[in-house]
């Protein structure tokens, strides 16, 4: 029964992908989106049975499939893990993902290719599903890489568009960078301990090791942290991020912001109790993590692209939850992706109903004003730019507040570096909101004329995910930390409980009155002296280093993708042609001695006999000198 | 029943075919192919239920050569994928027009008789007739019926057989010497063998020369592009489906059991070499131009992986380069049938020509999308499980092997997502692309569904070929 519902839970959304493929042209637009949206539904109530089932019982299900590869000391099968991490992980791409199908539905119904569209979008659920169920390493990198390619192919959905699609191909790549150092990772511990399977794992990190597979393990643990670092956009592989926002704000908000770039922090989580084995590579997550958090953070606040803005703080994002991860607290990154899916979600959401509102502009600088015309839209964001800028009591303060706390215990300089990112992040939201919503309306006389409310369609799940931003905190406050109780069979090292004392409420003082500082700042540049940013060619000095975004990507082209080309150019014109050349020179070689040869061939017969008896003479001395 | 049936079928069919005439030859050839496609599946199921289906006889006395057939479940997996893809090269062929055509399909069936020959011949002089025979209509097809300027091609396909046959002598003179050891050509006589090192070594060099040229291995590999490139499709597919595979195969079946303490001794060499062609095939394969040629050298990256993953001498390497050698051969006929399909409507092999063809064919581009996504190893294609095994047979040896080994994962990625972009992609072509017929299609789903299949579902494959490479890694370890 469990197998048979589990994997409804799995297929549902594949059942989608294949109706949408195949017959999503014929039936109508609403139809397609029906449908879409329904399949992701199922798996969504799916996930609340298993949910209930386990809160029931406490058991976590192990359900086997059927072999799938076998090297030579162990097998791999295909198994699905439902546990408290799994189903937690379910439940939000589930549910997110619901309310994001039904937002396409009216956010693409003008989209002549919407069919392709719900179908990939089902197809992303199936593997994220995958992903976030498999029982073992192998079944997880399924889902990986599988995300990875509906991720490509849903940013460069409108494909007529060659530089969406180099964004595209961009986002593939960067990952396939990740995912080599995430096969390195399970080549080492399958061969350390012949098993990927998670609970098998666990047992054998239990035990006594030797230093041997201790440094092996140092170097899994590395090996799956690149990995992590290239689907979860950490430096030095984050710059796929902001170029995937080419994608529909639908697929921005699902997958580059609540669910697949939380994957690594999913698969670290997962795998806590190999991380916990390797300090050192704790340090370096905390460390990547808030380099990160603070690096991303900057560049937003300069951004003027609405979704670029909130890529980057997504990126941020991502990398305090590192930060938590690399501290050893689990449980605190995984509160913070939820809240962080919530409200992102509805703030991603919330941007596509402007662009769609402004029919496709996505430039700050020719919005504004819009607070009137959208009250629904406003609203929602604003609830969800009060949670992420961590304002008592929406729920980012709550986890945003555990992470900065976390930090402090583990060292004040990473505290230092993402309490920045922190008063950063609640600058740049606030800009956001400023310079969309407030003042005049800056664009064309057009779309003034033509400015409304979105449809139902798109501020229901606004609203809901709103709600959720606004509440969602509940799931974790101190106190009741129902999510640590919740995850603690998960967790290898347990995860002390902080009760609220003077030091923890002086640091949640500093943390909202340095997201209050941000809101200020915002408020005296962009609504006192009502500061629009300069056009591109007016932007000087160092701002605009950050605004080309520190020249990475110039920098990566330079490093590594010229040389590959000049490199490619190289081999594929003058190696090949001078390999080419060698071969045929056996070919002259032979064909020289062949023409010298003929030519003792002259018919001479004192020649032959002179040459038979030099023959002779030299065969003679041999025997001669040889005895 | 014995395999040999395969083989006379083949052969007669080839006869058939060109008696058949012009109009019937390409569907006799179909025909007679089904039937051996349909022959090694009956046959497989008698081997798996235990029943012998190998051959021996004597064939000459002096020396003695034998006709011997081995049939084993590795060779009956080469046996498979040739009978397989025949009926399918032939099939996809239903679009082109040939001249002579009673004349091509009869070359093609001959060409499957003496591959399939190759797989299964368990005498070294019986094994090395089929490996020579198969040259030759291959060499007629690419001459004969290939593209471009022909002096060119007359070059480049004269530069191929002269090169392969070459290689080959050296084979040859090995089998001569290893027959005044041990009177006899047979596989097992010369597994009996026991040789000194230095015997080995000048053994296994001779079958490397003969092996590295046909696989190819870099730097012996400079034949292959342009051959690929002039030959048509047919002649293509076969080469790097089927005929690529006869050399890689003969490592596992004859160049490792018989010179196994050189193997054993040359071991990271020749992984470094295989790996060295990975990486140099990729980066070639980065600017490549011709879409023929970027999949000729995405095939020398391929078969480099293969091939590291035998010489690794370890059960995961070996049965993974078999896999993998099963899924490349069925991917790289289906990519080189999506650069036929370009070809017949566009008349280029310019990948700068193309572009814009997505918005009018749907169809195509989700199938030739699926390919690329199983040529670069997605999870869930039967590529990965064969790629995974072996960069994990790799890793055992030293993992730096398989890191390296592993750049193919982002290279391949790279150079396969480009030309997908830059071939399929962008603002649509303002000439008109025809969506494919059913006829195509057909191709297109019988070799993803093998891929998909077999991708969730290896095992059966995974079972068949297992006890037979366990044979062989007993006789290399003893």
């Amino acid at each position: 029964m469990d197998t048979n519902l589990a994997l409804l839970l799995l297929l549902s959304p594949f059942v989608g992908f294949l109706f949408n493929i195949f017959f999503g042209k014929k039936v109508s637009r609403n139809v397609s989106g029906a449908i879409g949206t329904l399949t992701v539904l199922v798996s969504f109530l799916m996930s609340i049975c298993f949910f209930a089932q386990l809160n029931q019982n406490g058991k976590a299900l192990e359900i086997h499939l059927f072999d799938w590869i076998s090297v030579h000391n162990f097998k791999l099968d295909f198994g699905l893990l439902l546990d408290q991490l799994s189903l937690l992980w379910l439940l939000f791409v589930t549910g997110i993902g619901s309310l994001i199908h039904l937002y396409s539905i009216s956010y693409m119904h003008d989209d002549e290719n919407m069919h392709k569209f719900f179908a990939y979008l089902n197809l992303f659920v199936f593997f994220m599903i995958t992903l976030v169920v498999g029982d073992n390493l192998l079944v997880m990198f399924i889902g990986w890489e599988g995300v990875g390619l509906c991720s490509y192919l849903l940013i460069g959905f409108w494909h007529k568009n060659q530089d969406y699609n180099d964004a595209a191909k961009k986002a593939f790549i960067m990952n396939r960078i990740g995912d080599l150092g995430f096969l390195i990772g399970i080549f080492l511990l399958g061969s350390q301990f012949n098993t990927l399977n998670f609970s098998e794992l666990k047992v054998a990190l239990g035990g006594n090791l030797s230093l041997y597979t201790n440094i092996c393990l140092c170097f899994a643990a590395l090996c799956l942290f690149i990995g992590a670092c290239g689907k979860s956009a950490q430096l030095p592989l984050y710059t796929w991020l902001p170029d995937a926002m080419a994608g529909p704000t639908p697929v921005s908000a699902l997958i580059h912001a609540a669910t697949m770039v939380t994957a690594g922090i999913f698969m670290v989580t997962r795998m806590n109790f190999l991380f916990d084995l390797t300090p050192e590579v704790q340090n370096i997550i905390a460390i990547v993590g808030a380099l990160t958090a603070l690096v991303a953070a900057s560049i937003g606040l300069l951004q003027n692209d609405i979704k670029k803005v909130l890529a980057y703080s997504t990126v941020s994002q991502l990398g305090l939850m590192f930060l938590a991860l690399g501290c050893g607290a689990y449980n605190v990154a995984v509160f913070h992706v939820i809240t962080h899916a919530f409200f992102k979600a509805c703030l991603f959401l919330g941007s596509g109903s402007v662009i769609h509102g402004l029919h496709g502009e996505q430039d700050m600088r020719k919005m504004g004003g819009l607070r009137k015309a959208m009250p629904i839209t406003f609203w929602t964001m604003m609830i969800s730019t009060l949670a992420i800028a961590g304002i008592f009591p929406f729920a980012g303060f709550w986890s945003k507040d555990e992470i900065l706390m976390v930090a402090f215990e583990h060292n004040t300089i990473l505290y230092v570096v993402a309490s920045i990112a922190s008063i950063m992040t609640a600058f740049y939201m606030f800009r956001l909101m400023y310079l969309t919503f407030f003042n005049d309306f800056r664009g064309t006389e057009e779309q003034k004329h033509h400015l409304h409310e979105s449809p139902s369609l798109i501020t229901i799940p606004l609203v809901i995910l709103a709600i959720l931003a606004l509440i969602g905190g509940a799931i974790n406050l101190p106190g009741s930390n129902w999510l640590n109780h919740f995850l603690e069979p998960i967790l290898a090292t347990k995860h002390e409980e902080h009760a609220l004392g003077t030091h923890e409420y002086m640091l949640m003082g500093i943390a909202l009155a340095g997201a209050v500082f941000g809101i200020l700042w915002a408020y005296s540049k962009y609504i006192k002296q009502g500061f629009v940013p300069k056009q591109d060619s007016e932007i000087t000095g160092f701002s605009k280093t950050i605004y080309n975004l520190y020249y990475v990507d110039e920098f990566y082209t330079f490093l590594i993708v010229r040389p590959l080309n000049s490199l490619s150019n190289f081999f594929r014109t003058t190696l090949e042609t001078a390999l080419g050349k060698l071969v045929f020179g056996f070919g002259t070689v032979a064909n020289g001695l062949g023409t010298q040869g003929k030519k003792l061939q002259t018919g001479s017969i004192g020649l032959y006999l002179f040459a038979f008896v030099i023959g002779v003479l030299a065969i003679l001395t041999y025997l001669f000198i040889a005895q | 029943m014995d395999v040999t049936t395969i083989l006379i079928l083949l052969l007669v069919g080839a006869i058939a075919t060109y008696f058949s005439g012009d109009k019937l030859a390409s569907k006799v050839a179909l025909v007679f192919s089904l039937g051996a496609f349909g022959l090694s599946l009956s046959l497989l199921s008698t081997y798996c239920n235990g029943g012998n289906i190998s051959f021996i006889a004597n064939w000459i006395d002096i020396p003695k050569v034998a006709l011997a057939f081995k049939a084993d479940g590795l060779a009956m997996a080469m046996v498979l994928l040739t009978t397989a893809l025949t009926p399918l090269i032939i099939f996809s062929s239903f679009g082109n027009s040939f001249n002579n055509s009673k004349n091509f399909y009869a070359l093609v069936m001959f060409m499957s008789f003496a591959m399939t020959g190759t797989f299964l011949a368990a005498d070294g002089l019986l094994y090395y007739v089929f490996w020579e025979l198969a040259l030759i209509p291959i060499y007629f097809i690419a001459l004969i019926w290939g593209n471009g300027d022909a002096e060119k091609r007359k070059k480049a396909v004269l530069k191929f057989f002269i090169y392969t046959l070459g290689g080959s002598l050296f084979m040859l003179i090995a089998f001569a010497y290893l027959y005044s050891k041990a009177d006899s050509f047979l596989l097992e006589d010369l597994y009996k063998l026991d040789l000194t090192a230095s015997e080995q070594c000048w053994v296994f060099f001779a079958f490397f020369l003969a092996y590295a040229i046909k696989i190819p291995i870099i730097p012996f590999h400079t034949w292959q592009a342009k051959v690929y490139q002039k030959a048509p499709t047919v002649g293509t597919m076969l080469l790097s489906g089927i005929m690529l595979k006869m050399g890689l195969y003969s490592v596992i079946r004859w160049q490792l059991p018989i010179a196994p303490d050189a193997a054993k001794t040359y071991m990271p060499v020749l992984i470094g070499l295989s790996i060295a062609g990975v990486i140099y095939g990729s980066i070639v394969a980065l600017r490549q131009k011709d879409l023929k040629k970027l999949l000729a050298y995405s095939s020398l990256a391929h078969v480099g992986l293969i091939a590291a993953g035998c010489y690794t001498l370890t059960l995961d390497g070996l049965s993974g380069a078999v896999l993998q050698m099963i899924a490349h051969g069925f991917v790289i006929v289906g990519l080189f049938f999506a650069a036929e399909i370009i070809f017949r409507r566009y008349e280029t092999r310019k990948i700068d020509e193309m572009g814009g063809i997505r918005t009018q064919t749907p169809k195509f581009t989700s199938m030739f999308m699926i390919l690329v996504l199983a040529s670069v190893a997605l999870p869930g294609t039967f590529n990965f499980v064969g790629e995974f095994t072996v960069l994990y047979s790799l890793s055992q040896v030293n993992v730096w092997f398989a890191i390296l080994g592993g750049t193919t994962i982002i290279l391949g990625a790279y150079y396969m997502l480009k030309m997908f972009q830059n071939s399929m992609l962008g603002e649509t072509n303002a000439k008109v692309f025809a969506e494919v017929t059913s006829n195509e299609a057909i191709t297109f789903v019988v070799i993803i569904a093998f891929l998909l299949f077999f991708g969730l579902y290896p095992k059966p494959i995974v079972d068949l070929i297992t006890p037979s490479l366990n044979e062989i890694l007993s006789n290399i370890n003893s």
